[in-house]
């Protein structure tokens, strides 16, 4: 069970901006922290961790307090009992993938964690490997391993997906489940991806400007106002072309063109460049299931 | 046949030299790296005096530091039994000091350019400072630490005014290579100021151009 309730002046893309955030965490579940860049989900991490200091608030896990601004507790990040991972890995380099699990073993505690997490992430025949000769998906398993090592109270993971290619990220994500199934640890993603958020988030905070706005199960926070029966998605207009009786608008959804047609009323006021918004029904689209 | 008492005088003092500023240079390179104290750009100032300075400045502020006359001198004198001018002993100390900045600048730039993530994972896995700058940071830059070592190593064999001003030049004491090539010239005696010379020119070659040989990743990096 984490409670957190911090204050934080953060320097944003637009100037100051002032993170103040409450929230309930409940003992074992998977949330997500979603949001824009710069809207604080890091820093919110970081604070969890002890590596950025709250200006006022408190973090209470599992009962304990970790940060009181009022009494002045503040716990260096080697007394938090907490597993953090990057999204650029942070192995040692200068340790194969074993040394690193080693690394984080505590003199008191057996070495048969080793063993058992490494047979987890399936890294046997790498484990006497350097980290840089692995590929993006190896090393974040790596690195997971590594914060489990301690057994912490509560697992942080910042993003760690977003730099793995699609393929590799949807397997990364059921080690993710697996994982939280196997230790039931209390987990705070941030992440982007939707569909990482409805895989594996029980509950969602979404974060705008250093503020909670939102927050619930996936399908509640986002099922009003993006998820309908109709698909809009956002495009640039590229090219209008003319044709006998209809018009033939080229547009530019992400990396895809597209081709609309367009009646002689809907045209008026297009130009080259315009931002425009395509709307379709349900019943429209055909569905099906890429094989990778 | 030449003196080699120089020569080799010149290197027990680089050697010693180095050894030190290790010591030293490492928890200070540290510190300014890695904390934000106030008065950090003074020290950094300090620091990087010994670049610009004239070494005869340096020695000559030694000398007067360090002479029996002064507070400082009779203070070590009478506690320690340390007789730093004109002696071996004062020539290594006013050596560390010459060449700090050699030994502190590349470690420092080191340390601050290990990924911040690396540190706060080693603290998060609930490591000490101690711990994460011997077992994580250190071993990671290096080729920050050899640069230190031997540009430390060369420079104190390379000098010549801080060492005259408070070593003077006294046969088998603090009579290094540099101050012998001197003499050696007043006196006209150019074949052994050649000798020396030359030795000195092919040592410093030597060891430069191994470490940059060893930065670029020429040799095979398994030594290091």
């Amino acid at each position: 069970m984490i409670d957190i309730n911090l204050t934080k002046t953060l320097q944003g893309p637009d100037g100051k901006m002032m993170l103040a955030v409450e929230a309930h965490i409940n003992q074992g579940d998977l949330v997500v922290i979603y949001g824009p860049s710069g809207a604080g989900k890091t820093s919110i991490l970081r604070m969890l961790a002890g590596l950025l200091q709250p200006e006022s608030g408190k973090i209470a896990v599992n009962n304990v307090c970790w940060f009181d601004s009022e009494k002045n507790i503040h716990l260096k990040p080697q007394q938090r009992k907490v597993g953090f991972v990057w999204q650029d890995y942070a192995l040692f380099p200068n340790m194969t993938v074993k040394e690193n699990l080693q690394y984080a073993l505590p003199r008191s505690q057996p070495a048969h964690i080793l063993t058992e997490l490494i047979d987890i992430i399936e890294l046997n025949r790498l484990q006497d490997r350097m980290p840089q000769s692995l590929s993006g998906g190896q090393q974040q398993r790596v690195a997971l391993a590594r914060a489990l090592v301690r057994s912490p109270e509560v697992l942080l993971l910042d993003e760690p997906l977003s730099a793995l290619d699609e393929g590799m990220r949807v397997k990364m994500q059921d080690f993710l489940l697996k994982v939280h199934h196997q230790y039931g640890l209390t987990t705070i993603l941030v992440t982007h991806d939707m569909a990482e958020i409805f895989k594996l988030a029980k509950k969602i905070f979404l974060l705008h400007n250093g503020k909670i706005f939102k927050q619930g199960a996936p399908h509640e926070v986002f099922t009003h106002q993006d998820i309908s029966g109709k698909y809009r998605i956002t495009g640039t207009v590229l090219k209008i072309d003319a044709n006998d009786v209809v018009y033939v608008v080229s547009v530019l959804i992400g990396s895809q063109i597209i081709k609309v047609i367009a009646t002689a009323e809907e045209r008026k006021g297009l130009k080259t460049g315009d931002k425009v918004l395509i709307i379709s029904k349900a019943f429209n689209p055909i569905i099906m299931k890429i094989n990778n | 046949m030449i003196d080699w008492s120089p020569i080799l005088l010149t290197f027990k003092l680089a050697l010693i030299t180095t050894v030190m500023l290790v010591i030293i240079g490492i928890p200070l390179a540290y510190g300014l790296a890695f904390s934000k104290f106030k008065i950090k750009p003074v020290i950094e100032t300090l620091v990087s005096m010994p670049l610009v300075l004239p070494p005869t400045v340096l020695g000559f502020y030694l000398l007067i530091a360090f002479s029996p006359n002064s507070g400082l001198g009779r203070w070590l004198s009478e506690w320690f039994g340390f007789e730093l001018v004109f002696s071996f002993e004062g020539l290594v100390v006013a050596s560390v000091i010459y060449s700090l900045p050699f030994m502190v600048h590349p470690i420092q730039s080191g340390l601050a350019n290990v990924p911040q993530s690396l540190k706060e994972a080693s603290q998060l896995l609930g490591k000490s400072d101690i711990t994460t700058l011997v077992r994580v940071l250190l071993p990671n830059i290096k080729p920050a630490l050899l640069t230190g070592v031997v540009l430390s190593f060369a420079h104190t064999i390379g000098e010549f005014g801080v060492v005259l001003m408070i070593g003077g030049n006294i046969p088998h004491e603090t009579r290094v290579a540099s101050i012998a090539i001197y003499d050696e010239v007043e006196a006209l005696n150019y074949d052994s100021a050649n000798t020396y010379s030359l030795i000195l020119f092919a040592v410093t070659f030597i060891i430069l151009l191994a470490v940059f040989l060893v930065n670029n990743g020429r040799l095979n990096k398994k030594w290091l």
